[in-house]
């Protein structure tokens, strides 16, 4: 009895850590094409997916560790980057009369946020600040997938969930209530190749290009990768010859 | 004409061997007699030895790109990784060597207790090898702060924490680790300090841990002497050739996670920007840190836990005289072998539980596994000695 009892509590317990653990639905699994040891980068779906963040995503997001000429790696000409980065106003100076003043940003700018400050971020968004989006597939457990169920995964709340004013229901989320409103619906964004612009194609096009900005070396790496590991394989291989050759008298 | 050079470079050799042995000396290392039973358990000091080099030589380069302050270290790190030249390679092969170094040293360690070479002669080998473990982690710890990501910044909270639990002058200790009221700009700089010069420090102590190996020479897989010529065989080449198939097969291991998972034994929350002002949910510290963190964690009092937690270190410097049997290897000690790898199910287990919140079970699983721990070193080991027979000991390594 004793035992059955201690048996019990013993269940309870760890069914209420099951509990606590499982708060968060675990996003969900998407067959990236960047994923894996052959994994690479889907050039078209970047720029897309660049098109998805300059239309939506930088309205309240910053991407404060990318220089614009880094968008000539997938696939932009140099003069349409120069194009892009003189939408942006980059402040300089102080020029000779020690002012500081506005200019058209360059390729060589890094990627011009929103808002001027955290402050200035709060002000605007009800309190909540938006975070930097350079490193969000890194810093964030579950990585792509997680950034694709945020994004797909808004939704009502249940009849006994109690909603925060200005927040959303999204399971996927920490505390099921996010303060960003969803950002992306069906044809929300038009493309000018006439490419789906469904919610899915959207959100995997931004996270494809968000891949991207949060490891621009991947695609390098991996490639590397391979070769070290043959390398490595052939030497390993070679030595154990020797050492057998080595060792063939001794014992 | 060919004979005249060769003789002028004889005397050149022994010009300079008469005035620094540097030729004998390498000699020795060619010609050091080894037991020549070795497995392949016994090649991971080599690969400690060359995980230090790599971690030198990569955050030598780091170092150089690298700014310690707290407005600029954590972009100078994505700097490193988006602007430098292999910036990304560097970074990933230091802070997946630190992971590596430490798998090495762990494996180290282990062959150590179940070969019983910490025993005499050789208990000052033992010593300075725990004094390297230590050395190791303040360097690995204060490294870990440096990206002064959230992980980085409330782990340095948390551990230099610790120290206010010394009676009477904790605070003040606190405050002068940090140079200020919180862990700051200050705290970052002198744990980049200190980061560049234990490295160096570990070097220093793993001579002087090799200098008293190569008195007695290496323990083997059998813990018996060596008793004649026909035991040993040179370092060079049986033991050079070996270390090569180690070192391949470690930097396999190695290689893996350095280019397809260089964030796998990292935390997420460091690639977002340190924030005093914002907690994270979970404060896990790095993987090989979690056994001992669990140990803290296990015990109710604050000053309790950090004294448990050291002990459960320092317990290694008595170990020789814990484990008092002459009989070295667990291979010719039954019961021994059977406690010993219940002792590392239960270093694993105080691994698991500390990665886990301390709440519900974990509490008390955590206390469990610590309760053991001790009662290893401290019951288990010196009963065993006394009562245990062992099987016969083999008459000499060349013995089948």
């Amino acid at each position: 009895m004793f035992l059955r009892k201690i048996l019990f509590v013993f269940c309870t317990v760890w069914c209420s850590c099951l509990s606590f653990a499982s708060n968060v639905e675990s996003p969900k699994e998407i067959q990236w094409p960047f994923d894996g040891v052959f994994g690479y980068f889907d050039k078209q779906a970047i720029q897309r997916g660049f098109h998805v963040f300059r239309e939506v995503c930088q309205a309240c997001h910053s991407l404060k560790y990318m220089e614009y000429n880094s968008l000539e790696k997938v696939g932009f000409s140099p003069a349409e980057v120069k194009a892009i980065a003189s939408e942006y106003t980059t402040k300089d100076g102080p020029n000779d009369d020690g002012d500081m003043f506005d200019r058209p940003s360059r390729p060589t700018d890094r990627f011009v946020g929103p808002y001027a400050n955290e402050k200035a971020a709060r002000a605007a968004n009800n309190g909540a600040y938006p975070p930097d989006l350079s490193l969000i597939v890194k810093a964030r457990e579950g990585g792509a997938n997680y950034v694709y169920s945020i994004l797909t995964g808004y939704g009502d709340p249940p009849k006994d969930f109690k909603l925060s004013p200005n927040m959303h229901y999204n399971p996927y989320f920490s505390g099921h209530q996010i303060a960003m409103a969803p950002p992306l619906m069906d044809g929300i964004v038009t493309h000018s190749d006439g490419s789906s612009n469904n919610i899915d194609e959207l959100s995997r096009d931004v996270v494809t290009f968000l891949q991207w900005v949060s490891e621009p070396e991947m695609e390098t790496r991996k490639i590397m990768g391979i070769k070290v590991i043959l390398y490595l394989v052939v030497f390993t291989v070679a030595f154990y010859l020797v050492k057998r050759k080595v060792w063939k008298d001794v014992l | 004409m060919l004979k005249e050079k060769k003789k002028k470079k004889e005397t050149l050799v022994g010009w300079i061997e008469y005035r620094l042995p540097i030729f004998s000396f390498l000699k020795h290392l060619g010609e050091y007699k080894t037991p020549k039973n070795l497995n392949y358990m016994w090649n991971f000091g080599s690969i400690a030895g060359i995980a230090l080099v790599i971690q030198i030589v990569t955050g030598i380069f780091l170092a150089m790109h690298y700014s310690p302050n707290d407005a600029t270290a954590f972009g100078s790190v994505e700097y490193i990784m988006r602007n430098v030249n292999y910036g990304w390679l560097l970074r990933y092969m230091h802070a997946v060597g630190a992971s590596m170094f430490f798998v090495a040293v762990y494996i180290h360690i282990a062959r150590g207790l179940y070969y019983g070479s910490y025993k005499s002669p050789r208990e000052l080998v033992w010593f300075f090898g725990i004094f390297i473990f230590i050395l190791m982690m303040a360097t690995a710890f204060m490294g870990y702060v440096l990206p002064w990501g959230q992980m980085s910044f409330w782990g340095a909270t948390v551990i230099t924490n610790l120290f206010s639990a010394v009676p009477l002058v904790g605070d003040f200790i606190v405050r002068w680790v940090w140079g200020g009221f919180s862990v700051g700009d200050p705290t970052l700089n002198r744990f980049f300090a200190l980061h560049y010069l234990l490295p160096f420090v570990i070097v220093g102590v793993v001579i002087i841990h090799i200098v008293a190996l190569h008195v007695h020479g290496s323990n083997n897989p059998k813990g018996i002497d060596v008793k004649s010529k026909n035991d040993t065989i040179p370092f060079h080449p049986y033991y050079t050739v070996k270390d090569m198939v180690g070192f391949g097969v470690y930097f396999m291991v190695f290689a893996y996670f350095v280019f397809y998972q260089p964030n796998y034994l990292g935390h997420p929350d460091n690639y977002i920007e340190a924030n005093p002002m914002v907690t994270p949910e979970h404060i896990v510290p790095e993987w090989y840190f979690l056994p001992f963190y669990a140990i803290l964690r296990a015990i109710p009092s604050k000053l309790g836990g950090v004294i448990m937690m050291f002990s459960g270190i320092l317990i290694l410097f008595v170990l020789p005289w814990l484990d008092h049997s002459k009989v070295r290897s667990a291979t010719y000690r039954p019961m021994f072998r059977v406690m010993y790898w219940l002792f590392i199910f239960d270093v694993i287990a105080l691994g698991y539980i500390g990665g886990k919140p301390p709440e519900g079970v974990y509490i008390f699983l955590g206390r469990l596994a610590t309760f053991y721990y001790f009662t290893h070193f401290l019951f288990v080991l010196p009963f065993i000695s006394r009562y245990e027979k062992p099987l016969p000991l083999p008459k000499s390594i060349s013995e089948k």
